[in-house]
């Protein structure tokens, strides 16, 4: 094992202020331009894995002339691999509250709402009573930006931003066309900043420790920690606040069991990187980006097994809609399916490359695009598993 | 003022293959590029209806950009630079057609769109020969919904392109189909997954005209037809709808808007069809009953001060506009006219006074009748519409299946002699025509209606009651004041007649909404249940658009104008079977043969 261990952070999950939402009751005395060249100076990008820088989004959103406006938490933890969110909601829910806040006060919005995963119901109890301090301290302080819970369903699809305020609408939750961005017309048609749990929080602690102090970590890239949700073959499971940019062979030195063959980073819509490419990898957005999944995989796992299972998935939870999602992921699943029997001949896999990358080009949303990232990198990567 | 703002719009400046253009702003790529006459290949696009998005057929590439936009979502925006056929989208929209053909069951030959599907002209163009994916058709447990008498639901050859869900939910306002399930079993369905037959489908016909493949298609009744006219023993006897003369010529080669009465009088005789006769007949038939009805619920009302009256009264012809408010304002059926619609007036008529006059035993009739519609299949099938103690209306076909019979016969349309319709039942009036655009039975009947109370000829210049012509897409509201009018009509003197026509049930709809919520104050509702009136029904050619449809309109108002009689109430015939048959509007006999009664049903 390596002797440098990697830089544990305590950003996120640290000890609240003895006094409650002390951060929020300082911060909202400051103006809304101060707040956003804080913002802007941290560097911070959200946290949910496409890394959009946080204060353009929210720039944006406070320039759109509109009289409602409204902030969204994406609790819609869906991605296989993804468990911090669950955490963060659980332990520091006063962080990701103030964070929503200091958005509602700096784009003018009326409302938030964190749109909570259906399975993660059993939250609902102490969130809800963390939710009804919050709102009493916020018309204490003269805030006027109550916030509420909305309840998922169990799409995943439902974690795309679009989708999601389809479902807050009441609608089938399917994708949007985009442009319009909610940053001029998302929940309601309505100006919107939709951000994941963690960004909140950690706007929450930029405001509190400053951004020269929050750039001391990570790269010029990947400003700050992320919180890991780190599975799969290795000996200690579990929730990792780690400093961005980190290489990946370092991170399997600390969680890897030994016998690692490669690492999906990014859960199922992620990147899957080899072991010859460990040490070449950079974790963070100038390398491989993740919303917080890596799941380890030992040399005892099928790498088609573990790519027909990511297929099946996004064959089940692809919303339908547009042609290359709906019936590509078909045509990927039943396409290594046949080449692993034979019906297909191996070269017929690089049909399939092809196709992924169409759909990478081509699909409505995200989640039709980042197929071909799990497809392409497990497919070339490890070939030989495909066929024989 | 809106012609200022819309020249204010800002200019927006962009590229497409080497070409320069600028367009308004807000303007989608699509429709830039057809600016350009540069076609860019769509399916899930339709004018008529929202943006989905959902196909990628008509994906471009955009410099800069690394994903490839969809060209009918996308707003053009300053200095865009666009390729509609680089090597790039070739090959992403070649995937994307070979995707849709996968889960498409593709036996066209067996295929009722065989030849006139979009994705087959896809297919073409893109040549697809070599089936580069999995048939995934298996995988899928399809079952047809063929339990309907007016649409049939294959689910086999659905492309999800959401073409039908947003057509019936936002030019009708119906939502019978929606989309169910996710991912690989997502597909168009409706509530519960029932039948089409035992959910809210008002049989419209809409989804049908819209639906790219052979997913939704009428019932066709061609080969009960061919056997008819091949026995014998039968007498088959044709009625045309007013709609269809004005349409029929798009099923067969020709640009919209063309007439082609005579030529369709001509080709029907020569397939056989022993008495070639006209709709249109009783669509006058249908003003003088409807007017009378109408004068007597005003009577009852204005006169005897009855509180059971129902008004307003709502017309009762199109059979689409039936279903719906069966469904959807249950409480509202009083208000209907109890007439039939011109097709089961004709069928009654035809196996009763045609047979007596024509010395025919009714049990070796058949009656056929041609119509821009679907519901009408689902008409004649009413258990209700039996009233000559047969069938009265055995066979129903749409202009699009009249099409296919003549192509099927080889007869060359376009060369045709125009031929005159047979007699009897066969005399028609332009007030009888215009029945086929929406505002048509509301101006037929101000034509009758005002020329019974007052003695005079309406005050319109050329009988053009231009201010009840509706638009599509909008509901039109007009008044008519009764002045000087005849002693036996007195209490209608000084009375302003509201009126209200409304095209598409989707503004059928708000019009209801307005009576229920006593917002409204109306006398007299027209309503027809597809965009346009019947011109643009669920029954006529394929392609349908805004243009295909004002095309249509132009055509039915030049055939009003060009007919020498203009008002029902002096068509020869009518007057003739008032005189030998029916006694007087609203007598005996029109009760039995003429008039009916409707169903409430519910929602789900």
């Amino acid at each position: 094992m390596s002797e440098t261990k990697l830089k544990r952070v305590d950003l996120i999950f640290g000890e609240y202020s003895n006094v409650k939402y002390k951060v929020l009751t300082d911060t909202i005395k400051r103006s809304n331009d101060e707040i956003l060249d804080d913002l802007l100076e941290s560097g911070l990008r959200g946290r949910g894995g496409a890394g959009f820088p946080t204060a353009m989004k929210w720039r944006l959103t406070s320039q759109s002339p509109s009289a409602e406006k409204y902030v969204i938490c994406n609790a819609d933890e869906g991605e296989p691999g993804t468990f911090k969110d669950r955490e963060i909601l659980t332990r520091v829910p006063r962080k990701v509250l103030s964070g929503m806040a200091i958005c509602g006060k700096v784009i003018g919005a009326q409302r938030g709402y964190i749109y909570l995963r259906g399975e993660y119901k059993f939250l609902l109890p102490d969130l809800m009573k963390e939710i009804e301090t919050y709102n009493e301290h916020a018309k204490s302080i003269g805030l006027d930006f109550p916030i509420e819970v909305r309840l998922g369903s169990g799409a995943y699809i439902c974690g795309e931003e679009s989708a999601l305020f389809e479902s807050m609408e009441g609608n089938r939750g399917e994708p949007r066309n985009k442009p319009p961005y909610p940053t001029t017309s998302g929940y309601m048609g309505k100006p919107t900043v939709i951000n994941n749990v963690e960004t909140f929080v950690n706007v929450m602690m930029i405001m509190r420790l400053g951004p020269v102090q929050f750039k001391l970590l990570g790269t010029t890239d990947s400003r700050g920690s992320k919180v890991f949700s780190v599975s799969g073959d290795t000996p200690i499971p579990g929730i990792y606040e780690l400093e961005l940019g980190m290489p990946l062979d370092r991170f399997v030195d600390e969680f890897g069991d030994g016998d690692t063959k490669a690492v999906q980073v990014g859960g199922a819509s992620g990147f899957c990187v080899p072991r010859k490419k460990f040490k070449d990898t950079v974790i963070g957005f100038e390398g491989v980006p993740t919303g917080g999944s890596m799941m380890l995989f030992n040399s005892s796992r099928s790498m088609y097994n573990v790519l027909h299972n990511y297929l099946e998935f996004f064959e089940e939870e692809s919303c339908g809609q547009c042609t290359p999602c709906r019936v590509g992921c078909q045509q990927l699943r039943k396409g290594i399916e046949a080449v692993k029997k034979g019906d297909k001949k191996s070269l017929y896999l690089d049909q399939l490359l092809k196709l992924s990358e169409s759909m990478k080009l081509t699909a409505k949303c995200g989640l039709g695009q980042s197929v071909a990232n799990s497809f392409s990198s497990i497919v070339y990567n490890f070939k030989e598993e495909m066929i024989y | 003022m809106k012609n200022t703002n819309k020249d204010m719009k800002k200019q927006i400046n962009l590229t497409i293959d080497g070409i320069e253009v600028g367009v308004d702003e807000g303007t989608t790529i699509l429709e830039a590029a057809r600016k350009l006459n540069i076609h860019i290949p769509t399916l899930c696009y339709h004018e008529d209806l929202c943006v989905a998005g959902n196909c990628r057929v008509c994906v471009v590439e955009q410099e800069k950009v690394k994903s490839l936009p969809a060209a009918c979502a996308m707003p053009v925006s300053e200095g865009m630079v666009i390729h509609t056929n680089s090597m790039k989208v070739r090959l992403a929209r070649k995937h994307i057609v070979e995707l849709l053909l996968s889960e498409h069951h593709a036996d066209c030959t067996k295929c009722y769109k065989n030849g006139i599907c979009e994705l087959q002209g896809l297919a073409s163009q893109m040549l697809t020969g070599d089936h580069l994916f999995l048939d995934l058709v298996p995988d899928h447990k399809y079952t047809i919904d063929m339990f309907n008498t007016a649409i049939i639901k294959d689910d086999s050859r659905c492309i999800r392109c959401q073409r039908c869900v947003r057509t019936c939910e936002e030019l009708q306002a119906v939502s019978a189909l929606g989309v169910a399930y996710r991912g690989n079993h997502m597909k168009i369905s409706t509530f519960f997954e029932h039948p089409l037959f035992e959910v809210v489908c008002t049989n419209c016909g809409q989804c049908v005209n819209r639906c790219p493949t052979g997913a939704l298609i009428e019932r066709n009744y061609i080969d009960q037809v061919w056997d008819a006219i091949y026995d014998t023993n039968k007498h088959v006897v044709v009625q045309t709808a007013p709609a269809v003369r004005i349409a029929l010529g798009e099923a067969l080669g020709m640009p919209p808007g063309k007439i082609v009465t005579g030529r369709m009088v001509a080709a029907l005789k020569r397939l056989g069809f022993d008495s070639v006769l006209d709709t249109d007949f009783t669509a006058d038939l249908t003003i003088i009953e409807e007017g009378n009805e109408l004068l007597s619920r005003l009577k009852k009302a204005l006169l005897d001060k009855d509180p059971k009256v129902s008004l307003p009264m709502a017309t009762s012809c199109s059979p689409g506009w039936i279903k719906f408010i069966e469904h959807t304002f249950p409480e509202f059926l009083g208000n209907l006219s109890t007439c039939k619609s011109p097709q089961q007036m004709f069928g009654a008529l035809v196996k009763t006074y045609y047979c007596q006059k024509r010395k025919l035993d009714a049990k070796n009739v058949v009656s056929v009748s041609i119509m821009p519609c679907t519901a009408k299949k689902f008409e004649a099938n009413r258990p209700e519409m039996r009233s000559s103690g047969y069938k009265d209306v055995d066979y129903v076909l749409t202009t699009r299946e009249l099409g296919i019979m003549i192509k099927q016969a080889g007869l060359d349309f376009e060369s045709l002699p125009e031929e005159h319709f047979d007699s009897i039942m066969g005399a028609s009036t332009g007030a009888a025509v215009i029945f086929g655009t929406t505002g048509g039975v509301m101006e037929a009947a101000i034509r009758t209606v005002y020329e019974v109370v007052t003695g005079r000829e309406i005050p319109f210049e050329g009988l053009n009651i231009t201010p009840v012509r509706g638009t599509e897409g909008e509901v039109r509201e007009a008044s008519l004041k009764l002045e000087k009018v005849k002693p036996e009509w007195s209490f209608l003197e000084g009375v302003e007649l509201k009126c209200v026509v409304a095209n598409g049930l989707a503004h059928a709809k708000k019009v209801m909404q307005d009576v229920k919520d006593g917002k409204a104050n109306y006398h007299f509702i027209e309503i027809m249940a597809c965009p346009g009136g019947c011109l643009g029904g669920g029954g006529q050619p394929i392609p349908t658009n805004k243009d295909i449809r004002t095309k249509r309109k132009q055509a039915i108002y030049e055939e009003d104008m060009g007919m020498s009689i203009r008002k029902s109430h002096e068509n020869p015939e009518v007057q003739l079977i008032y005189k030998e048959f029916l006694g007087q509007p609203l007598g005996h006999k029109s009760h039995e043969l003429l008039h009916t009664h409707y169903t409430p049903r519910k929602r789900y």
